[in-house]
């Protein structure tokens, strides 16, 4: 089983690494490379848009350049100024004046209808669907993520990384904890702002397994630019069984190491921010931890989750992130060691 | 001389003196306006002159310093983010950057050095000697100006504002943005906002009341419209921010708790009252940039504008739709979808105002002889990217599309498309086309050409590939971004856009220095133009015209018979100009403005007194309340004349204009 994850994240990273090298078209934080209905609305009004555009860009600039076709080197004190001109030039100029304007206006009524069309498919089924529920909270930089669930020993709270179930819609409540941030994941759907004191919502759904990169789009604050997050559309089974993994407590540290690595986490600061499940661990500051092995990233989407890049973001996150809200730990290097050992068991 | 002199002058003129009696008369004219207008010189003159062609070269100068800051600032971000993971700049001084560039590209440059243009322009173009208020027009330059430092103050003290250009709450808030970054920021709007209102009243009051016997509204230049409505938008923008700027200092300052949440605050409302401004600000920028256009067109094509009733009707309809969308800036807020659909139609319906126009310039070119100079040069790269910019535009009023490429490159793409391409290419043809006309020589038609091609290529370069990046998922303001996420080539071609661009703005900066000394003497009219500046000297004299024009017609100069009339009767021994009536320019007072004064600058440093510290204690309101009031009594109680007391006694300030009806021209 830890195996088959471990593998599972080292091809997920491939997988972004090449589509993202390889294409422009492609990229899994791409607007026009839909994974889903909601991307995929959109992607079709912004190809009709685009080539519609074109299309007027091209023609007026057409229409510019055969205006200056009559070139002269005459200064212009040599050239009569004309007020009067032929009334039948004025009036077919005015004529194709009105009727450059009728087409314009007939484009836009085109755009608005696709528009309002395309808007409502996007929001009208919103209450119908009964898919999952989802509460993103915003927090300076990084996300929380609560699964809802009817049945209260169902709900569980992660952080940075969002997994759904391919086919199924997912509704999601947007809340902000301190500033405005902005949930955005362009292959699958828009944005939608997390805003303290109100709540938003929006739905999407992914028709195609796969990995999704998010960012926050609106700006937050000193590290609004490393503010990600994974969106892992995976088979049915496939999710329930990270869910029914999700839901547990963590699990208890079995080496010794471990063990001492557990003592480290409470017994220093970290226990000031962050939950371990089944253990007193239990602020909810920062990301919950119950089960950080299983994440593909730490520090919001900034990193890939390796021994390494753990062991350097709890000594030294403000290199890596400079502003975070997480201190600087001095610990041991041994002390280190084993709390790492600890954190890469919680699976 | 006296009104009575002036009858008989014109009478001898009627009994058609000889010509040396005539050029003897009009020579000791001359040397008495000269006398009367002449402007106090050195420092005094920089405290004191309130002539309008000096405030607004004045203006255009700083608001071109700032320019030149903002497009450093800008190349800094194009550094940083040429590769991915660069650490050229740390996180926090790229916010402070993206921060201050904007603070400065919308607030110290594009709105002062607009009205600017008009501060310049519009007296001229309407036959008057000077602004309707030339001291409140000097207050406001110094206000600008007192901001701007502020601003830069704070920005170089490594205390510049980095919550965004609209500084958005809660980030902006007391919670979350300790220290007095925001402080400064807000309260730099708080200058920017009174120096942009002094300079709307001006303009508006000038185009009104000042003009030519004969220029009936009808006759405007389409500049002077375009700088009317950008008055009138300023007039109905402002309050807006001034509310949004204020609640929030006071929620900094004195704990009110306008915009908190935990309070039962409002984060949007703070968007709300923004965008109010905010969207009309960007047509605030943009119509007087339309109002170089016309005339630039309509020199170059040397006929008459097609469609000069609809090329009104769309600027002022322009002024209207821009308070009915600031909403499309908030779509991905909780709004309600009706709500929002009214937004994106009205958003929409701003294309057609802009359609018209460019539909009727093309119709005015088409088919016109044209010699295309480096005015007409930069209007032609108007059409191309404003064009471009204007489709995006409609691709972002669409409420579903927007919630994609919202806050993305995209829009930093669009909103650099209209505004570079909607106003400072426009710009830089109105500095070609009427630098001759402020320093009398021309600017050099080469230099011209290789600044307009680096510039537009440059400029393509830069903002083009952003479109792309955009849809590609890159989110605005970010200081950097991971190499996986594949943007590093299109950033990087972006980055070396960005210095073809820099080059390209150094040619003109070079070619002004150039032209400054080694310039082509202009002469009156060296485009054989149209409008009434063109009557007068290059540069004009200090009381604009020695002889106010009798305006014929729409196009002044081309329909000037040979027998012109011309405005006698103003005094030359006093700053006499006419006022005349709204709509017909009947001439209804000779009145006499004030000339330099020392109170403006004290008025303007008692309100930096109230405003700067004000960041710190709101005592300081009260002292600068105080202090700002007595300067103003003083302003108000001291002489007006500065020059001439003996106006003020016998209590001759105006006067009716006698036999107004003879100076009616005939309709042409």
């Amino acid at each position: 089983m830890i195996e088959t994850t471990h593998t599972t994240r080292h091809v997920l990273i491939a997988l972004l690494s090449v589509v993202c090298f390889s294409s422009c078209g492609g990229g899994i934080q791409n607007a026009i490379n839909p994974a889903g209905p909601q991307a995929d609305n959109l992607s079709r009004l912004w190809w009709l848009m685009f080539i519609v555009c074109s299309v007027v860009f091209v023609i007026v600039m057409i229409a510019l350049l055969l205006a200056l076709r009559n070139r002269t080197q005459e200064a212009p004190s040599a050239l009569q100024p004309m007020l009067q001109l032929p009334q039948q030039q004025e009036r077919r100029r005015r004529n194709v004046v009105l009727s450059a304007l009728s087409v314009t206006v007939i484009i836009l009524f085109v755009f608005l209808i696709a528009s309002f069309s395309a808007g409502r498919s996007m929001t009208a089924e919103l209450a119908h669907k009964n898919g999952l529920a989802i509460e993103v909270t915003g927090h300076q930089w990084w996300w929380e993520i609560r699964y809802d669930d009817v049945d209260a020993s169902n709900i569980f709270t992660t952080a940075n990384e969002i997994h759904i179930p391919v086919g199924v819609p997912v509704t999601f409540t947007l809340r902000g904890a301190d500033v405005i941030h902005s949930f955005w994941v362009p292959n699958l759907a828009g944005k939608k702002d997390l805003i303290p004191g109100k709540v938003n919502t929006i739905w999407f759904q992914a028709d195609k397994p796969g990995v999704y990169r998010g960012q926050c789009a609106e700006y937050c604050g000193l590290q609004h630019a490393q503010m990600a997050l994974w969106v892992v559309a995976e088979p049915q089974e496939q999710f329930n069984a990270w869910r029914q993994n999700q839901t547990q407590t963590s699990t208890p540290p079995a080496s010794d190491s471990q063990k001492r690595g557990q003592q480290v986490f409470l017994s220093s600061t970290c226990v000031m921010c962050h939950a371990i499940n089944g253990t007193p661990a239990g602020s909810n500051i920062g990301p919950n931890l119950t089960h950080i092995a299983s994440r593909n990233t730490i520090a919001a989407a900034t990193m890939a989750n390796t021994r390494d890049h753990l062991a350097q973001w709890i000594k030294d996150s403000q290199t890596v992130k400079p502003g975070n809200k997480m201190p600087q730990n001095n610990l041991s290097e041994a002390d280190l060691n084993s709390l790492v050992d600890y954190l890469q068991s919680l699976k | 001389m006296s009104h009575k002199e002036a009858q008989k002058a014109q009478k001898a003129q009627k009994r058609t003196v000889s010509e040396e009696e005539l050029v003897a008369v009009m020579e000791r004219e001359r040397e008495e306006l000269e006398q009367t207008w002449a402007r106090p010189t050195g420092l005094r003159g920089w405290f004191t002159d309130t002539d309008h062609k000096a405030i607004a070269l004045r203006y255009i100068k700083t608001a071109f310093v700032f320019f030149i800051l903002g497009g450093i600032e800008a190349a800094l971000m194009r550094i940083q983010l040429a590769r991915p993971n660069n650490h050229f700049l740390s996180p926090d001084q790229y916010n402070q950057i993206f921060t201050v560039h904007g603070t400065t590209m919308m607030f110290l440059f594009a709105v002062p050095i607009m009205t600017a243009m008009g501060i310049y322009l519009v007296p001229l173009m309407v036959g008057a000697r000077d602004v309707a208020f030339p001291r409140l027009n000097l207050f406001g330059y110094f206000i600008y100006l007192i901001g701007g430092i502020f601003l830069y103050t704070g920005f170089v003290l490594n205390t510049g504002p980095d919550a965004g250009w609209f500084a958005y709450v809660p980030l902006s808030g007391p919670a979350f943005s300790p220290g007095k970054r925001v402080d400064i920021w807000a309260q730099m709007i708080t200058f920017t906002e009174i120096s942009a209102l002094v300079g709307a009243i001006v303009v508006i009051g000038t185009a009104f009341k000042m003009r030519a016997p004969g220029l009936s509204i009808n006759r405007w230049s389409l500049f002077v419209w375009a700088q009317v409505v950008t008055s009138f938008m300023i007039i109905f923008a402002m309050p807006a921010v001034m509310l949004a700027s204020g609640f929030l200092a006071s929620d900094r300052l004195i704990d009110t708790h306008f915009f908190n949440p935990a309070e039962g605050g409002d984060a949007i409302l703070y968007q709300h009252l923004f965008w109010f401004f905010g969207h009309p600000e960007v047509y605030i920028i943009f119509i007087p940039a339309l109002g170089f256009i016309s005339p630039i067109i309509i020199t170059f094509a040397r006929r008459k504008i097609f469609g000069y009733t609809a090329l009104v009707l769309s600027l002022i309809s322009t002024g209207f739709i821009g308070f009915g969308l600031w909403v499309h800036h908030m779509f991905a807020t909780p709004i309600p979808q009706m709500g929002e659909s009214f937004f994106t139609a009205a958003s929409m319906m701003i294309a057609i105002p802009s359609g018209v126009q460019i539909f009727c310039w093309i119709a005015t070119l088409w088919g016109s002889k044209l010699n295309i100079k480096t005015p007409l040069l930069f209007v032609l790269g108007f059409f191309a990217i404003f064009i471009l910019g204007g489709l995006t535009g409609v691709m972002l009023a669409s409420v579903p599309l927007d919630l994609q490429i919202h806050d993305t490159f995209f829009v930093v793409a669009h909103l650099h498309y209209v505004l570079i391409g909607g106003s400072v290419f426009p710009l830089f043809g109105a500095f070609y086309y009427w630098f001759p006309k402020w320093t009398g020589r021309m600017l050099s038609e080469s230099a011209g050409r290789w600044n307009f091609w680096l510039m537009f290529i440059g400029f393509n370069l830069v903002f083009f590939p952003m479109h792309k990046l955009g849809l590609n998922g890159m989110p605005r303001r970010v200081y950097t971004y991971l190499p996986e996420t594949g943007w590093g080539t299109l950033n990087l071609i972006a980055s070396m856009g960005a210095f073809i661009l820099a080059i390209g703005v150094l040619v003109f900066v070079i070619n002004v220095v150039w032209a400054r000394r080694a310039g082509v003497v202009a002469g009156d009219n060296p485009w054989a133009a149209d409008t009434l500046e063109w009557t007068t000297t290059s540069p004009p004299p200090n009381y604009n015209f020695h002889n106010v024009p009798v305006v014929q017609g729409r196009y002044p100069i081309w329909q000037a018979t040979a027998d012109a009339p011309v405005v006698r009767g103003l005094s030359t021994t006093k700053r006499e100009t006419l006022v005349s009536s709204v709509m017909d320019a009947q001439p209804e007072l000779k009145f006499e403005i004030p000339g330099p004064s020392i109170w403006p600058v004290l008025v303007a440093v008692a309100a930096a007194v109230a405003l700067i510290p004000g960041i710190f204690t709101p005592w300081a309101f009260l002292v600068g309340a105080i202090l700002t009031g007595t300067v103003l009594t003083c302003w108000f109680f001291g002489d007006p004349n500065y020059k001439n007391k003996t106006a003020r006694e016998t209590g001759e300030r105006s006067e009716p204009v006698p036999a107004a009806r003879e100076l009616q021209p005939k309709e042409i």
